[in-house]
């Protein structure tokens, strides 16, 4: 029993942090009806990024949490403005395979540059250590990304649903023709928000890398997996990144505990039962269903 | 602006989740990976001898060996010109390269594309176990030289052996043997390993398996994980579960900074002893010595060992801007050797350069106290038993390993030849 509660609070602060890494990839297929694929390569650029900051300037982790979102926040502003809009009234296909090009375009850089061993990121002081109660422990590290992750997610839920700006972003989501016939510039927030998408996966990166191998591949892998939370969450569903974030990190805790090599297998397969049962995703919206 | 992404909500969001999942779904497939065709013929080619270095060069094992595992072989042949100069048989010596990408259909192509139509007279490294495996099937077919140094797998030199295939640097066994039995014997009696599910880290755990055992410890579980693998949190937990003396970790590059990082992080840096399977300096290097600190583990060579290490290392440091690992110094040996075989051969003939490889005893700065075993051709020379320095031991930098201990070449490798291996 204490194994399976050790087990479940794992999972639960494993999910926390697929939910802040899915948050950006639904926002901004909510709002763009863009599939960003270059997220995972976003991700690994946050990471990167903070391992290049340490060694070239010093600044550690609590420094690149905000320089590496805002770095980050631009470097989204920049791909919208030069690649992604031009494709946005096309096929959603064409963004699709604009952003994984952009994917393949990073990570080749960044293995160029910084070759492919993992870059040097440390644990960032004050967070080392670890939590017990009873026989059931967690680090300091895990707790503090798990808390993190929650209140951002929360934050922007709130965001979107208790402020003026959310209400119109999410109102150009649902119906973008009649948001623009009410008089809302709809244009004007697919920008900021695409790096807003974008910043988040880098802050997602820079709360990877004291924790994992920071190198160029470190995001082929794990879009994957965010690939799959969204889907189970339903695509564009914020709530639903969130939820399934959670749920694939207890999926994949209990994998490890109880299943061993078929953890992640896990995963595809609750992926396929929700698409079997719930076409759109667990809180998808109905349309898509239809 | 007019757009028209709104009336796309009905229709395309449909398509879109599905090519997202069909997507998800294929990357997860592209990971098999499938055979490629095959291409005839075989010319041998006198007026020039062709080294063929096959490796990764773009992917996880690249900064181990990849490009500059050229530059060691052109050291190699630089040497050997040196030293034979006028005299020398092979006077006019190329080298080619590609990358296999660690995948055994694209390494099977890449060889078959060397030995055929860029004439290689050897190939050299092949790292990742499945990949060298399906070279030394083409050597075979082919009649061509291949000298293994980057893959760890025993089959190299047992149900896969045969008369044109040497494995020169490591195998699992060596790994285990000195890893493991050490642990053992320094009173880590209670073992639970933790390994990556495919061939490279079952391989492992059999071996490491064997040695712990017949060193008087027990293993007490081992647990498959995925491969590849970012967070091992429930794992590391479930290692630690049977209250083990060591922890052992059979995953290479990546996933192995994952697993250390993460082993630290549930605080048992100092607590439970960590022993890694296979470790390569670079892995050291990226992580810093403070995170493996005091880790014990085999290595096949080592830089800072003596004087004539480093000279060479110096040499290779001059080129490269860093310090070799075991592998480019494996890589050195091979080639170096070959031609040393061709030269006493006269002749770049599989043949008679396998003549004069085998059984044959050998010493460079790669190979001390070396020996060609002409029953399956393992390469047997010293190993290392070497420990992490801690950071204040650490003078410069790639400074990072002390040898605890050497170990003789008949004990480092498995001296029983495999009764699958028929040449």
């Amino acid at each position: 029993m204490t194994a399976f509660i050790q087990y479940t609070l794992q999972g639960l602060a494993l999910g926390g942090f697929y939910a802040l890494a899915a948050l950006g990839l639904a926002v901004i297929f909510g709002v763009l009806g863009v599939v960003n694929f270059s997220h995972g390569a976003c991700y690994m650029l946050g990471a990167v990024g903070a391992a290049l900051l340490l060694d070239a300037t010093g600044l550690g982790f609590w420094a690149a949490l905000p320089i590496i979102t805002v770095a980050m926040f631009l470097f989204g502003v920049l791909l919208e403005r030069l690649f992604v809009q031009w494709l946005l009234r096309l096929d959603p296909l064409y963004n699709f395979l604009l952003t994984f090009g952009i994917t393949l375009f990073l990570v080749d850089f960044v293995k160029r540059r910084y070759g492919v061993s993992s870059l040097p990121y440390e644990l960032p002081a004050g967070l080392q250590g670890r939590v017990n109660v009873g026989s059931v422990s967690l680090s300091s590290y895990q707790i503090f990304v798990a808390v993190f992750s929650v209140a951002l997610c929360l934050a922007v839920w709130l965001l979107l649903t208790k402020t003026r700006v959310g209400m119109i972003v999410r109102a150009s989501t649902e119906d973008a023709e009649r948001s623009r016939a009410l008089g809302i510039n709809v244009g004007r927030w697919v920008t900021p928000v695409f790096g807003f998408g974008i910043a988040l996966a880098g802050l997602a990166g820079v709360l990877r890398a004291p924790t994992g191998s920071v190198n160029a591949d470190m995001g082929s892998f794990f879009i994957i997996i965010l690939f799959a939370v969204v889907v189970i969450g339903g695509l564009g569903s914020i709530l639903g990144a969130v939820v399934a974030g959670f749920l694939v990190g207890l999926v994949e805790a209990y994998g490890q505990g109880y299943a061993g090599s078929f953890s992640q297998v896990l995963i595809f397969v609750l992926m396929a039962v929700v698409i079997l049962v719930r076409p759109s995703g667990l809180f998808g919206r109905e349309e898509a269903a239809s | 602006m007019q757009r028209t992404r709104n009336s796309m909500s009905s229709f395309a969001r449909r398509p879109l989740a599905l090519a997202a999942t069909a997507v998800t779904g294929s990357l997860v497939l592209a990971a098999c990976g499938a055979g490629g065709p095959s291409s005839g013929g075989g010319k041998i080619s006198d007026d020039k001898v062709v080294l063929g270095l096959l490796n990764d060069q773009s992917g996880v094992y690249k900064d181990l060996s990849g490009p500059n595992s050229k530059v060691a072989i052109e050291m190699a042949v630089a040497d050997y010109k040196a030293k034979y100069g006028d005299k020398a048989v092979a006077k006019n010596i190329e080298i080619v390269q590609a990358d296999h990408q660690n995948k055994p259909d694209i390494a099977n192509t890449k060889a078959q594309e060397m030995y055929d139509r860029q004439k290689a007279d050897i190939i050299l490294d092949v790292p990742t176990s499945s990949a060298a495996l399906a070279v030394a099937t083409q050597a075979k077919a082919k009649k061509k030289l291949f000298i293994d140094i980057g893959a760890g797998t025993t089959a190299l030199t047992g149900k896969s052996c045969n008369k044109y295939t040497f494995h020169w640097a490591y195998d699992t066994y060596m790994l285990a043997q000195g890893t493991g039995a050490t642990a053992v014997q320094n009173g880590g009696k209670n073992w639970s390993i933790v390994y990556p599910d495919y061939a490279f880290g079952q391989d492992m755990t059999k071996s490491f398996t064997n040695a712990v055992t017949k060193a008087g410890g027990t293993v007490q579980q081992s647990i498959a994980t995925p491969f590849p693998n970012d967070n091992f949190s429930t794992f590391i937990t479930k290692a630690e579960s049977s209250k083990p003396n060591v922890i052992g970790i059979m995953a290479a590059g990546g996933d192995l900074i994952n697993f250390v990082k993460q082993f630290n992080q549930a605080g048992l840096q100092g607590k439970t002893q960590l022993a890694v399977g296979l470790m390569f300096i670079t892995d050291i290097h990226s992580l810093g010595v403070d995170q493996f600190q005091g880790t014990q583990f085999t290595d096949a060579w080592y830089w800072n060992f003596d004087d004539q290490n480093r000279a060479w290392a110096d040499k290779f440091k001059a080129k490269t801007q860093t310090r070799p690992s075991f592998a480019h110094a494996g890589n050195y040996s091979a080639a170096l050797q070959y031609l040393e075989a061709v030269q006493r051969a006269g002749t770049d003939n599989s043949d008679a350069v396998v003549k004069e490889l085998e059984g044959k005893k050998l010493n460079d700065v790669f190979l001390r106290n070396g020996e060609v075993r002409a029953a399956d051709h393992r390469v047997l020379h010293d190993a290392y038993l070497v420990k992490v320095k801690s950071k204040d031991q650490v003078k410069e930098e790639w400074d990072y390993e002390e040898v605890v201990s050497t170990i003789p070449a008949a004990e480092a490798f498995n001296p029983t030849v495999s009764t699958d291996c028929t040449m």
